[in-house]
């Protein structure tokens, strides 16, 4: 079987895990195999109907006590559990979970512990011609570079999925899920890295991943000073401020503020970015906005080839001339 | 206390990504080279963990002997020592990575200077495997928290905290223990030029990387072709702000 | 953005310091239609502009570069870019605190303030300086650094202003059409453009742009290091960006300014790394910009060690870190000048390349000057991109002087120094002789020229006690007694001088004549068989060349001039041929090789080996003809730059060989000895006053001030006429002098020999100037072994001009005093001419 690890809030399975599940039916249509799912703790009863609604056969909810708080090799020895790890009759054939936090940390825990090797990352999984290995497509840089790869794996192939890289769809024809829930049994090893506490956010305000809109600053900002013209655009829109890595490097902003590949992505409905030359590790970050707006002195900057609109210009005479406008507008 | 970071090699790309003609790697004939932004937090961490804990610091690489660069840059912002598992031009994945590591930790155990602390960086930019830090910690039979934001050591006990959308997770072990950092731990230092000179006398030890067979196999690296669009360009300075404004109203994104 | 216009008069290529400077000027001077083009975002496009160090020290040894950097600097001010901050280089060594003596005479020689400074009151300015590793210091408190990116662009919006510029950013050149050898038309990738004239100013990119035109631009890229350290905590609390002198750590290669928080290094030091012109990444696949390439850390490690002991609080600060670091690109020549002009190639094909930011707005004005035909503010020549000789051309000498040069960016650099790399290029027929004679060969445009003989060394014995002896090492460097014994045995017995370097060519047709008359100052209009020596002129009257032209023919005459400038001059004549009849203008210089035969016994000599007769009535002063010289035929002209009996003799370039040793042989029982340069352009033409083009006979002088006017000007128009009939109609506001130097004073071991460029002074001590300004200084100086005294040649202004007057010249820190021995033109030795004109 093919076995998709659902990440859920108890409520519903998250975007992410849905991607990855839609790219575990096309594997699972591909091999001939079902298609079943597993979640960890909270109520996966409830998650049923959606996971019908994407073919999954077979739900396995696992629990274990002390699964209140999240452990990831306690997780990964539940997909283990789940998988069939010893082997034989029913034993998954693929493994895919989505490749975030959790799913990259609990898949890792996988591969290391049932000694294969873990691909992160996917975004295109089929099995090679003879049915041994797998072909597949996977990101490097972030998502700058795809990478063509086939992998030989003697054991259950596993694969993380790249979030917005495969659309979530649901299946054909609805299909009742079967709950089964199993108890794991774990070793104290097991639940030694374990949340012990959870921190509210301590920040207030728009956060940059839920932002409608964000003005983006870069190097051309010039200095901490610079930002305030962004700050008064954002308030206005009411969106947030985000910044390139050159910014946090100068120390100028805090990283919690930084778009990127090492820093956070962000889907708004309009990226405006300010100063910022388009380096890649930048553009990961913000590919998932729906419109891209362009303040710059260079007409070729390598953001121009990716922007919606433009405006030539230095953007501390630009931002402050749109925050005027924008003001007469709503004072309308 | 005795700290481990090992980082990886990457070119440092712009604006653009080019590829060699045989599209199996990055062409680096203009570029400079780093280590990945994350790991940059872990050396930073490092240094500031024995400046205030005392003890000593190990960074290591397995790569190129090229890579060298990276370990004396390293070394110019406080670290230690280095050591260069040298694997010659090869590519290798995250599971050979992590054999080589175990085995120089191993070394280092028998030497008595096992490390109290391994630091990683949470994935290398480039290949993104997101697991080398897990499966040194699983060989060596340690712990490990990744995707750490924030850290803190006392008393042999590790507090690690990360992310979780807008909260934040709090994880605690004792040492010894494996961490991978994210880039935001801390921001990191530049060398001084003291500490430059000083790198190029510390010690670096060489050994070689093992036969290593990869099951997953590149065979081809491709740049994704994205439409270039073609930006509708508003106006010039801040005339174009009347525009701009429009157009802000047409995407629906002015809340009155 | 609207695309580029269907033609223009000017277009430009490259928007870095000298392409916005260069679009000024041409609008100021009333070009109506120039085009900006550059392939980079504007304001940086990415060229060396955008990170260079933008710190301008006045002063150089040459006085180009001094004079381009003095009105760059007075540009730069009048734009409000300025700011003064001074800079000091610093001595580690003896030897350079030597050559800050040296220097400190030539400043005050070309009115460029400057100090000398103790290790104490380096520190008192530059405190966090460890005085204790220096001797002293060399400060020029005019120093100061320019915010050049503002500078280009003021004067881009003033050209836009006068309504006479349009700029193209972010436009790349796609190919420079050429047709029956002149430009036609720019092809960008916005658009075609018939065009005037194009001027190429794009730096590193240069040889490749003027490739696509077929013409070749002789600079190669390189790098140059450089950091930035900070934040430094003595600079938070100073206002601006820069409150303390600029220190060039000169010993080492380096230098350090502050630049706001941080404290800038940088190092010409390193390995040179030269990179080719198709190696600069392109914009989008640069991670910082093209031409700030990635740091090689190990290239910079010893440059850090001696930064570090220079400034070791300041640099030693663990909190203070590198945060800045590349190998920068710049633009290096072979010899060290920019290049400026029309390319020998295509017409209409302008450049201004290789300018460092300390000339960039004065190199363009001279450009833009050059182009539109309006008197250059500054004689530039030496910065003629047509000055290269086709191997000066080639990628292998380009690169290979190049790196050469570049660790002497800082270096102490003696005045007669050679090349040690590509060398050998163009060797005379008769070079394999002059290796077996022992020549020690200087080089000068890719020729080997013998300096002196080491076969001469008995003479030192022979002219004992006559001969001077150079106990300072620099004195005596690029030198040897030997050149004054050689002068000795020429003016007792024979010398032969190989002058096969000469630049000949010929100028024939039915407009010969007419094209002659144009640009010369003498007479061309004489009988066949004569011998015409000439300036030309500038339009301003100044001196624009000085040779000899033959009248072989009643439509041909051959011209010959020195090595350095033979090119230069060919292009002259060219430029003024037409317009009139057909003139042709022949390049003879690798068809015929010279031998210089001089002294009393040359014509013994010759006779010996001729039939024709060479007898004072049977051949003139200032004829010329061909003989029979054993079994050779040679042009034999009876003229003579050392002031001796003789002549030069002219064969085919393959029977040089043979020419030479016929000479030698027959010259033997005569005493006859090979005589080097050291001679010919040194001590035999000072004995003579005889003045030489590019020391004292320069743009800035006239014919009457260097007395070189004649007692009647021709009635032909020529170029230059105009000025110089004002210039006779006035007193000159200087006049050239010899004088000798007085030793008498002075032990011999302590005694230092002026080389050029020491400044004179009065009586007093104090510089003197004349009525235009300029500063006395030795335009020339050398030994005058056979009047037995050291010689110098200097303008002074008209009061001092007079035979006895005493004066001082400051030489290495030492004051010497200094006496006219003829004002005006004249001769310490045979004043009379008779060994000429015997």
């Amino acid at each position: 079987m093919i076995l998709a690890l659902i990440e859920h809030d108890a409520v519903a399975p998250s975007g992410t895990s849905l991607e990855a599940l839609t790219l575990a039916r096309q594997i699972a249509a591909a091999t001939g195999e079902p298609l079943h799912a597993l979640a960890v703790a909270g109520d996966a009863g409830k998650l049923g109907p959606s996971l019908g609604d994407h073919g999954v056969e077979v739900l396995h909810a696992a629990s274990f006590v002390g699964d209140d708080a999240y452990a990831p090799r306690a997780w990964a020895r539940a997909v283990l559990a789940g998988a069939g790890a010893g082997g034989g009759q029913g034993a998954a054939r693929a493994v895919v979970a989505p490749a975030s936090d959790r799913g990259n940390e609990v898949m890792a825990y996988v591969g290391a512990i049932a000694g294969l090797p873990m691909v992160a990352n996917c975004v295109e999984v089929a099995p090679d011609a003879d049915g041994s290995g797998w072909r597949l497509r996977r990101l490097r840089w972030g998502g700058s570079i795809v990478e063509e790869a086939v992998l030989e794996a003697d054991g259950p192939g596993l694969f993380t999925v790249a979030p917005d890289s495969v659309a979530a769809e649901a299946a054909g024809a609805p299909v009742a899920t079967e709950l089964r829930a199993f108890e794991v049994a774990l070793e104290e090893r097991d639940l030694q890295v374990r949340v012990n506490e959870v921190l509210e956010p301590a920040t207030q305000g728009v956060s940059l991943t839920d932002a409608r809109v964000v003005i983006g600053g870069g190097r051309g900002v010039g200095g901490e000073d610079g930002f305030a013209v962004l700050e008064e655009l954002a308030e206005l829109l009411g969106g947030a401020v985000g910044v390139s890595r050159a910014v946090t490097s100068l120390g100028w902003r805090s990283h919690q503020d930084q778009v990127g590949q090492t820093g956070c992505r962000i889907a708004p409905e309009l990226y405006i970015a300010c100063g910022i030359s388009g380096a890649i590790q930048h553009m990961v970050g913000c590919k998932g906005a729906r419109n891209l707006l362009a303040i710059n002195t260079d007409a070729d900057a390598p953001i121009m080839s990716k922007a919606d609109y433009a405006v030539i210009g230095d953007l501390h005479a630009v931002l402050p001339a749109i925050v005027a406008e924008l003001r007469k507008e709503l004072a309308r | 206390m005795e700290i481990l970071v090992c980082i990886k090699r990457v070119p440092f790309v712009g604006g653009t990504v080019v590829l060699t003609d045989d599209h199996r790697q990055v062409d680096t004939k203009f570029l400079g080279f780093t280590m990945s932004p994350h790991e940059e937090c872990a050396v930073e961490e490092a240094v500031r963990l024995v400046e205030a804990h005392g003890g000593s610091s190990t960074v290591l690489t397995v790569g190129a002997p090229e890579a060298e660069e990276q370990l004396r840059y390293a070394m110019s912002l406080g670290m230690d020592r280095a050591v260069l598992v040298d694997a010659g031009a090869r590519e290798l994945g995250p599971r050979s990575v992590a054999a080589e590591i175990v085995g120089a930790v191993e070394t280092m155990r028998s030497a008595g200077a096992g490390p109290d602390l391994l630091l990683l960086g949470n994935e290398a930019a480039d290949t993104g495997d997101f697991q080398v830090g897990i499966l040194v910690a699983e060989a060596l039979g340690l712990p490990c928290i990744t995707g750490v934001k924030e850290l803190e050591v006392a008393g042999g006990e590790l507090r690690a905290t990360r992310e979780r959308g807008r909260a934040r997770e709090v994880f605690a072990v004792s040492l010894p223990a494996v961490c991978t950092v994210k880039e935001g731990l801390n921001l990191p230092r530049y060398p001084s030029l003291p500490g430059r000179l000083r790198a190029k006398s510390k010690p670096l030890a060489t050994s070689e990387a093992g036969e290593r067979v990869e099951q997953l196999r590149m065979q081809s690296l491709v740049v994704p072709r994205e439409e270039r669009r073609q930006a509708e360009v508003l106006g010039h300075g801040a005339d174009a702000a009347g525009r701009v404004v429009e157009v802000l109203v047409e995407l629906g994104v002015v809340k009155r | 953005m609207a695309g580029a216009p269907d033609r223009a008069d000017v277009v430009i290529i490259g928007a870095g310091i000298v392409g916005n400077s260069l679009a000024y000027h041409l609008a100021r001077l009333g070009v109506p239609r120039i085009v900006l083009v550059d392939k980079g975002p504007l304001p940086n496009p990415g060229g060396s502009t955008g990170h260079a160090s933008n710190f301008i020290f006045p002063f150089e040894h040459s006085k180009m570069m001094t004079e381009l950097t003095t009105e760059s600097t007075a540009q730069y001010k009048a734009l409000g870019v300025f700011t003064e901050s001074g800079g000091i280089e610093v001595a580690r060594t003896e030897a350079r605190m030597q050559e800050f003596r040296r220097k400190l005479s030539a400043a005050k020689a070309w009115d460029q303030e400057a100090e000398l400074l103790t290790p104490a009151e380096v520190k008192k300015l530059v405190p966090f300086i460890e005085e204790g590793l220096l001797l002293g210091g060399l400060h020029f408190p005019r120093v100061g650094v320019v915010d050049s990116l503002r500078a280009g662009t003021i004067m881009r919006e003033r050209a836009q202003e006068l309504g006479a510029l349009q700029v193209l950013g972010n436009t790349e050149i796609l190919g420079i059409d050429v047709e029956g050898g002149r430009v036609r038309a720019v092809r960008t990738s916005e658009g075609d453009i018939v065009a005037g004239q194009v001027a190429i100013c794009c730096g590193v990119w240069s040889p490749r742009i003027a490739r696509m035109a077929g013409a070749t631009i002789p600079l190669t890229p390189a790098v140059h290091q450089m950091v930035s350290v900070g934040p430094i905590a003595l600079f938070a609390d100073s206002p601006g960006e820069i409150s303390y002198p600029i220190v060039r750590d000169v010993d080492t290669g380096m230098y350090e300014r502050q630049h706001g928080g941080d404290m800038e290094v940088g190092s010409y030091a390193h390995r040179p790394i030269l990179v080719e012109p198709d190696e600069i990444p392109s914009i989008e696949a640069s991670a910082l910009s093209p031409t700030e390439l990635p740091f090689t850390a190990d290239d910079f490690d010893p440059q850090m060690e001696s930064a570090l002991e220079l400034m070791p609080d300041l640099l030693g600060d663990e909190r203070a870190g590198i945060r800045y670091a590349i190998n920068g690109l710049i633009s290096l020549t072979p010899d060290g000048h920019p290049v400026f002009g029309e390319t020998s190639e295509v017409r209409g094909l302008w450049t201004a390349a290789a300018i460092w930011i300390k000339e960039g707005p004065g190199s363009a004005r001279v450009v833009a000057e050059w182009m539109t035909g309006t008197q250059p503010c500054l004689d530039a020549h030496e910065a003629d991109v047509a000055r290269f000789w086709p191997h000066q051309r080639t990628r292998a000498h380009v690169r290979a002087r190049a790196a050469e040069a570049f660790n002497k960016t800082y270096g102490i650099v003696h005045p007669a120094e050679q090349y040690l790399d590509s060398r050998g290029v163009r060797r005379s027929p008769i070079y394999a002789r002059e290796v077996e004679l022992g020549a020690s060969f200087f080089e000068t445009a890719g020729w080997e020229r013998p300096n002196w003989y080491e076969s001469n060394a008995p003479l030192l014995d022979e002219y004992a006690g006559r001969v001077t002896q150079r106990a300072a090492e620099w004195d005596a460097r690029w030198w040897s007694p030997i050149i004054e014994a050689e002068h000795l045995a020429m003016r007792d017995r024979v010398g032969l001088v190989d002058l096969s370097a000469f630049a000949v060519f010929d100028v024939s047709g039915p407009g010969a004549l007419d094209c002659l008359q144009r640009v010369a100052v003498a007479q061309m209009d004489v009988p066949v068989g004569r011998v015409v020596y000439t300036p030309f002129l500038t339009p301003d009257g100044g001196f624009r060349a000085d040779l000899t032209i033959m009248r072989l023919g009643p439509s041909r005459f051959r011209v010959v001039t020195g090595a350095a400038h033979g090119l230069a001059d060919r292009q002259w004549i060219v430029d003024h041929a037409g317009g009139g009849e057909a003139v042709e203008v022949t390049d003879q210089t690798s068809a015929w090789c010279t031998v210089g035969v001089w002294g009393p016994r040359s014509r013994e000599l010759v006779a010996g080996c001729s039939p024709d007769d060479v007898s004072a009535a049977g051949f003139a002063y200032g004829t010329c003809r061909n003989i029979e010289l054993g079994g050779l035929q040679v042009l034999a002209s009876r003229i003579s730059y050392v002031g001796e009996l003789g002549w030069e003799l002219y064969a085919p370039m393959e029977q040089g060989g043979e020419l030479f040793d016929l000479l030698l042989e027959a010259g033997q029982p005569l005493g006859a000895v090979p005589v080097g340069l050291g001679v010919y352009l040194s001590t035999a033409r000072l004995e003579k006053g005889y003045r030489a083009y590019g020391s004292e006979l320069t743009p800035d002088y006239g014919l009457v001030e260097a007395g070189l006017h004649r007692r009647m000007v021709k009635k032909q128009e020529f170029t230059g006429k105009r000025a110089h009939l004002a210039e006779r109609a006035r007193t000159p506001a200087a006049v050239l002098c010899t004088l000798t130097v007085d030793y008498s004073a002075v032990a011999p071991d302590d005694r230092r020999y002026p080389l050029g460029g020491e400044v004179i002074l009065g009586e007093g001590g104090e510089p003197i100037a004349d009525a235009r300004g300029r500063r006395s200084y030795v335009t020339s100086a050398g030994a005058g072994p056979s009047v037995g005294e050291y010689l110098l040649l200097a303008y002074v202004p008209p009061e001092l001009a007079i035979a006895g007057q005493r004066l001082q010249v400051e030489c290495m820190g030492e004051r010497y005093p200094v006496a006219v021995a003829v004002a005006g033109n004249g001769a310490v030795f045979d004043p009379a001419n008779e060994r000429l004109r015997s």
